[in-house]
C-alpha cells in the first residue's frame, strides 16, 4: 500500500526554514546562560557595575535582533509543524 | 509648583482621553474596520501590562536597594519570549483550538474539564493577585500623596484611603463598562485593548523622558553617567547567584502563569502570527523599560535628601529640579501602568470566578439532572460585573489592612511565587500525556500549601498572622516546619527558600500523583489533544451518541450566547448537515462543537457540565475509546482495500484499453479485407468471363482453346480454395469438425509438410535437428500436417532475408513439447503481433500472398481443436511460431 511518506530531504527554503526554527530553540537557552555570566565576575576586578550592565543590555539587544531576523522564516502554518 | 488641583485636572483629563479612546476602538470595531486593532504591535503593546507600577516606581526602588537584580524581573519574560517556539506557539494553539478563557479553564480543561481544579485555581489566583492590586492603589495614591506634600499639603492616611476607594471605584466602573461588553472571553475587548495599547505608550514615554532627562540633563552625558553608577551606593552591589537564577526563573515563570498575562497573551490573542512579531518586540520593550532605571537610581541617591524614598524617585526627582511638566508626564506613566494591570487583572480574575465558582454553584443549586431555565447570559455577565467589584474591593481591603508603606518589590514578588504554582501542572499538562488530574490536584495543593506557609503569611510581618513565636521556633515548637527554614534548612534567602521548596514539592507531588493515578477517558482524550494540538486540532469526540433533541440544545444555547448567534451556529450545522431550517440533527460531532462555542463563553467545565445535562449517561467511557480506536483501524484498513480496488480497476481498465485497441485494429483490418476479398473474387471472375467469352465466339486453334480453358480452370480453382478455405474456418470456429485422431510420430509430420511445400515457387531452405524430432503423437495427424504447411509456405511467402532459411526445432519447454518455426527474416512488428492470428488479417497486401489471410486464423483453430497451442514467439530475431503439441496421450485409453 502506497503511502505518502515523509521526505528525508528538503528543498532549500524548507531546509533553511527548518534551521531557522533549531535557531529558535536553542536561542533562549544560550541568552539564559549568557544572562548569569556575570555573576562570575570578580566583584573586585576590573570589571564594574556599570560594565555588567552594559554587557547585559548588549546581550539583551543581539537576542532580540537574532529573534527579529528570524522572525520571517517562522510561520506557524500547520502543514510542516514539529 | 504644580497645585494639587492641576495635578487631580490632568489625571481626569487622561482617564476621559482614555475613555474615549475605548469608546472609538469599540465603535471601529462594531464597524468592521478595526483590522488595525488586531495587528501585532498592538498586541506587543497589550502585553505591557506586565509592566505595572511596580515595575514603574519600584524598579528603580529595587535598583537602588539591590543593584542589577532588578533586571532579573525583565530577563526571564525575554527568555520565555525568544524562546517562544518551546512553550507560547503550544499555549497560543492550544487556547484558540480548545477556546479556552482563563489559566484556570486551561488546567481544568486539560484535567477532563474538572470543576474542582478550576475552583482551585481560580481561589490561588486571586489570593495571590491581591496583595498585587493594593500595591497598585498604594502607588497611585502615594503619587498622589507626592504632589500633595509637593504643594506644602502633608497628606495624612485618611487621606491616601480616600483617594484609594476613589481610584478603585473608578477603575470598578471603567472595566465593568468596557470588559464586559461580550461574555464570550475569546471577542476581544477591543476597547480595553486600545486604552491599555496608548497607556503602553505613555508610560514607555515617560520612564524615558524622566531617564533622558537624569542623564544628560542632570549627570552631563553618557560617559559622566557610567562614571557615576561606578562610583555610586550601587556599585557596591553584592549579587547573590541563587536569587539571580531564581528571581529570572520566578519572573519567565510568573510571566505564563499570571492570569493578566495569560490573558493578554493567549486569550486576547488574534492571530497566532502576531505572537512571532511580538518575541522580539516586547523583549525590545522590556529593555527599553529597564534602560534608565540604573540612571535614575543612581542620580536619586545622589541628588534627593538622605531617607528619601527611592520607590518614588521617578517623580521626585523631576520634582526637585522643578520640572513639573515633566513630573506630572511621569505620573501619567506610573497612573498608566497601575490601571493597565488592574483592569486586565480584574478582568481575567472576573471570567475566572463567574465561569469556575459563580456559575457552576447556580448549576448546582439546581439539582442534579434539572433543566436550566432563564437567561444565563445576564446571570454569568451580572456574576462577571460582581466579580470585578468584589475583587478590586479586597484590592482595597488588603491595601487598608496592610496599611502601605511595604517595599513594593516584595509585595510583587510575593504575588509571583504564589502564581508559579500553577506551573508544574500547566506544563505538565501540555507536554506529558501522562498527567492526570489527581496529579495536578496534588502538585497545585502542596505548592500552594508551602508558599502560603513559607511566603504569604510571613509577608504580613511579625505577628501579623503569623505570631513570631511559629516563625522563629515553628508550629507547636517543631522546628522542622519553622516557615523560613523548613526542614531545619536556614540561610537561605526566604524568597528563594520558599520557591524552591514549594516548586520542588510541587513537581514531585503532581509527577507522583499522576504516575499512581489513573485518568478517567475525558482525561486521556483532553490530554491527547492537548499534548499533540499541532497534529490534530480537530477535537476526538467527548461524546458517543445523544439522546438530546436538537430544540431543547438550542434553548440552551439561546440562552447561553445570545439568540441570534445559537440560530446562526444552529443553522450553519443545519445547512452543513443538508437541511433546511434551524434544527441539524444532534450528531455527536454538533454537540462537540456547540460545546466548544459554550466554553468560550462560561469556561469548559461548565460547558460541559450543561451539555451533560441533556445528554445524559452518554459521555465517553473507556469502551468508547477503544471503540473510537477500532473504528479508526477499519477505516485505515477500509482505505487499504479502496486502494486494492483501484489497484484492481486500474489492471481492468489497462485490459479493456487493449482489448478496444485490438478491436479497432480489427475492424480497420475487416474493412481492409472485405474491399480485398471483393477485389479476390473479382479478379477470377472477370478473367473467367472474360476467357469463357473469348471461347464462346470460337475460331481458335486447339493450342489456344487449351490454354485458355486452362485459365478459367486455374482461377475457377482459386476461388474455390479460397471458398475452401472461409468453409474450413467456419467449420472449425463452430466446433463442426470431426478429428480424426491416430498414433504417430511429429518426424513423419514435418516431412510430409516439408516434402508437400518443397516445391511450390516460394520454397524455403528449411534447417531441421533430425536427432531430436522423434517424439509420439496422438493427434489429428492431416490436420497437424495442415498447421506444419501453413506455417513453413507463410515463411516462404513472407520472409524477406536474401537466403531464406527456415529453422525447425523441437524441444521440452515446461514438461510439454514444442515445435519452433524461425526464420530469418524481418519478423513481426509488434502491433502485428496482436492480429496476425485473427481472420482476415494480412500484413501485406503483395500478391504472392496468393491467399486471403486466413492460413494462421486456421492455424489457431486446429491447435484449439488439438488441445495445443500456436503462438508468436517474439525476440528470435526473425518471424518465429511456436507449436505446443497436445499431450501424446490417448485419452481414451487413460480414462
Amino acid at each position: 500500500m502506497a503511502r505518502p511518506t515523509k521526505n528525508t530531504f528538503l528543498e532549500r527554503a524548507g531546509y533553511r526554514r527548518r534551521r531557522m526554527r533549531d535557531v529558535a530553540r536553542v536561542l533562549p537557552v544560550l541568552i539564559g546562560i549568557l544572562f548569569c555570566i556575570p555573576l562570575l565576575w570578580d566583584r573586585n576586578g576590573e570589571l564594574g557595575t556599570a560594565d555588567a550592565l552594559i554587557y547585559l543590555f548588549t546581550v539583551w539587544l543581539c537576542a532580540l535582533g537574532i529573534s527579529a531576523g528570524i522572525a520571517r522564516f517562522l510561520t506557524t502554518d500547520r502543514s510542516d509543524d514539529r | 509648583m504644580v497645585s494639587f488641583n492641576l495635578l487631580l485636572a490632568v489625571a481626569l483629563a487622561y482617564v476621559a482621553f482614555l475613555f474615549v479612546i475605548a469608546f472609538a476602538a469599540e465603535r471601529s470595531a462594531e464597524k468592521g474596520s478595526g483590522a488595525w486593532l488586531r495587528s501585532p504591535w498592538i498586541y506587543t503593546l497589550s502585553l505591557s501590562i506586565y509592566c505595572t507600577a511596580w515595575t514603574f516606581y519600584g524598579a528603580v526602588g529595587y535598583a537602588a536597594r539591590s543593584g542589577l537584580e532588578y533586571l532579573t524581573i525583565y530577563l526571564g519574560p525575554t527568555v520565555v519570549m525568544i524562546g517562544w517556539w518551546w512553550v507560547l506557539r503550544k499555549l497560543v494553539r492550544i487556547g484558540r483550538s480548545q477556546r479556552i478563557t482563563s489559566i484556570a479553564d486551561l488546567v481544568s480543561s486539560r484535567f477532563g474539564k474538572s470543576t474542582a481544579l478550576g475552583v482551585m485555581v481560580t481561589l490561588m489566583m486571586v489570593v495571590a493577585a491581591t496583595p498585587y492590586l493594593a500595591l497598585q492603589l498604594q502607588s497611585v495614591t502615594l503619587s498622589f500623596a507626592v504632589f500633595a506634600d509637593a504643594a506644602g499639603d502633608s497628606w495624612l492616611s485618611e487621606d491616601l484611603t480616600r483617594s484609594a476607594l476613589w481610584v478603585a471605584l473608578g477603575l470598578a466602573v471603567f472595566t465593568i463598562i468596557f470588559g464586559t461588553r461580550n461574555l464570550d472571553a475569546n471577542e476581544r475587548h477591543h476597547g480595553i485593548v486600545m486604552a491599555i495599547a496608548v497607556e503602553a505608550v505613555v508610560k514607555l514615554c515617560a520612564l524615558v523622558a524622566v531617564g533622558v532627562f537624569v542623564v544628560w540633563g542632570v549627570a552631563g552625558g553618557f560617559g559622566p553617567m557610567i562614571d557615576l553608577i561606578d562610583t555610586s551606593d550601587i556599585a557596591q552591589w553584592q549579587q547573590s547567584s541563587g536569587r539571580w537564577v531564581g528571581l529570572t526563573f520566578l519572573s519567565g515563570a510568573a510571566f505564563l502563569t499570571l492570569p493578566r498575562m495569560f490573558q493578554v497573551l493567549v486569550v486576547e490573542n488574534a492571530n497566532e502570527k502576531n505572537l512571532i512579531t511580538a518575541s522580539w518586540a516586547f523583549p525590545l520593550y522590556l529593555l527599553t523599560m529597564s534602560l534608565f532605571v540604573v540612571p535614575i537610581a543612581v542620580v536619586g541617591l545622589k541628588i534627593l535628601p538622605e531617607g528619601s524614598n527611592p520607590d518614588l524617585f521617578v517623580l521626585t526627582i523631576p520634582l526637585s529640579q522643578g520640572l513639573d511638566g515633566l513630573a506630572i508626564f511621569s505620573f501619567l506613566g506610573g497612573f498608566s501602568s497601575a490601571t493597565s494591570m488592574v483592569i486586565v487583572a480584574t478582568i481575567a480574575l472576573a471570567t475566572m470566578i463567574s465561569n469556575h465558582i459563580v456559575t457552576p454553584l447556580w448549576l448546582s443549586s439546581k439539582g442534579p439532572g434539572a433543566v436550566v431555565s432563564g437567561d444565563i447570559r445576564q446571570l454569568v455577565i451580572g456574576a462577571r460585573r460582581l466579580s470585578i467589584a468584589g475583587v478590586l474591593l479586597l484590592g482595597y481591603i488588603y491595601f487598608r489592612l496592610s496599611g502601605g508603606g511595604e517595599a513594593l518589590a516584595a509585595i510583587g514578588l510575593i504575588s509571583f511565587a504564589g502564581v508559579v504554582q500553577v506551573l508544574p501542572a500547566m506544563i505538565g499538562g501540555i507536554f506529558w500525556r501522562g498527567a492526570t488530574r489527581w496529579g495536578a490536584v496534588a502538585g497545585i495543593t502542596v505548592g500552594f500549601v508551602i508558599w502560603a506557609w513559607s511566603l504569604f503569611l510571613p509577608s504580613f510581618g511579625p505577628d501579623g498572622i503569623l505570631p513570631q513565636t511559629v516563625i522563629d521556633h515553628g508550629p507547636f515548637g517543631i522546628a522542622a516546619l519553622r516557615p523560613q527554614a523548613l526542614f531545619g534548612i536556614t540561610e537561605i534567602d526566604p524568597l528563594i527558600h520558599a520557591l524552591m521548596w514549594s516548586m520542588l514539592l510541587n513537581s514531585v507531588a503532581f509527577f507522583f500523583g499522576s504516575v499512581l493515578t489513573f485518568p478517567q477517558p475525558l482525561e486521556r482524550l483532553q490530554g491527547a489533544q492537548f499534548v499533540n494540538i499541532f497534529e490534530h486540532s480537530e477535537g476526538a469526540r467527548a461524546w458517543t451518541t445523544s439522546t438530546a433533541e436538537a430544540e431543547d440544545l438550542l434553548i440552551m444555547a439561546q440562552r447561553i450566547l445570545g439568540s441570534n448567534e445559537a440560530q446562526v451556529l444552529f443553522q450553519q450545522e443545519a445547512q452543513r448537515q443538508g437541511k433546511a431550517g434551524y434544527l441539524p440533527e444532534v450528531t455527536p460531532e454538533f454537540v462537540q462543537n456547540l460545546e466548544r462555542e459554550l466554553a468560550g463563553s462560561v469556561g469548559a467545565a461548565t460547558a460541559h457540565a450543561m451539555v451533560g445535562q441533556f445528554i445524559q449517561g452518554a459521555s465517553v467511557s473507556v469502551e468508547d475509546l477503544i471503540a473510537v480506536a477500532d473504528e479508526a483501524a477499519q477505516i485505515m484498513e477500509y482505505s487499504n482495500r479502496l486502494e486494492q480496488k483501484s489497484a484492481e480497476q486500474e489492471r481492468t481498465a489497462r485490459q479493456l484499453r487493449d482489448a478496444n485497441e485490438k478491436l479497432t485494429q480489427l475492424s480497420i483490418q475487416k474493412d481492409a479485407f472485405l474491399s480485398q476479398i471483393s477485389h479476390e473474387l473479382r479478379t477470377p471472375m472477370t478473367s473467367i468471363r472474360s476467357f469463357s467469352e473469348i471461347l464462346r465466339e470460337g475460331g481458335m486453334s486447339d493450342e489456344e482453346l487449351s490454354k485458355y480453358s486452362g485459365i478459367i480452370h486455374d482461377e475457377a480453382m482459386r476461388l474455390t480454395r479460397l471458398l475452401d478455405d472461409l468453409l474450413d474456418l467456419s467449420v472449425l470456429e463452430n466446433g463442426q469438425v470431426t478429428l480424426n485422431m491416430g498414433q504417430g510420430n511429429l518426424k513423419t509430420v514435418i516431412d510430409r509438410a516439408v516434402s508437400a511445400t518443397a516445391h511450390s515457387p516460394t520454397a524455403i531452405t528449411v534447417k531441421r535437428r533430425d536427432g531430436e524430432e522423434t517424439i509420439p503423437l496422438y493427434t489429428d495427424l492431416d490436420r497437424l500436417t495442415q498447421v506444419f504447411i501453413n506455417l513453413i509456405a507463410n515463411a516462404g511467402k513472407y520472409c524477406d532475408a536474401k537466403r531464406p532459411v527456415l529453422r525447425i526445432e523441437p524441444r521440452k519447454v515446461a514438461g510439454e513439447w514444442v515445435v519452433d518455426f524461425i526464420d530469418n527474416g524481418a519478423g513481426i512488428t509488434k502491433e502485428n503481433q496482436q492480429v496476425i492470428f485473427e481472420k482476415f488479417s494480412r500484413l501485406s497486401d503483395h500478391r504472392k500472398a496468393g491467399g486471403a489471410g486466413l492460413g494462421l486464423a486456421i492455424c489457431r483453430e486446429i491447435m484449439t481443436r488439438l488441445g495445443g497451442t500456436i503462438t508468436y514467439l517474439p525476440g528470435q530475431g526473425g518471424a518465429a511460431f511456436r507449436v505446443v503439441l497436445p499431450p501424446a496421450v490417448n485419452p481414451v485409453l487413460t480414462r
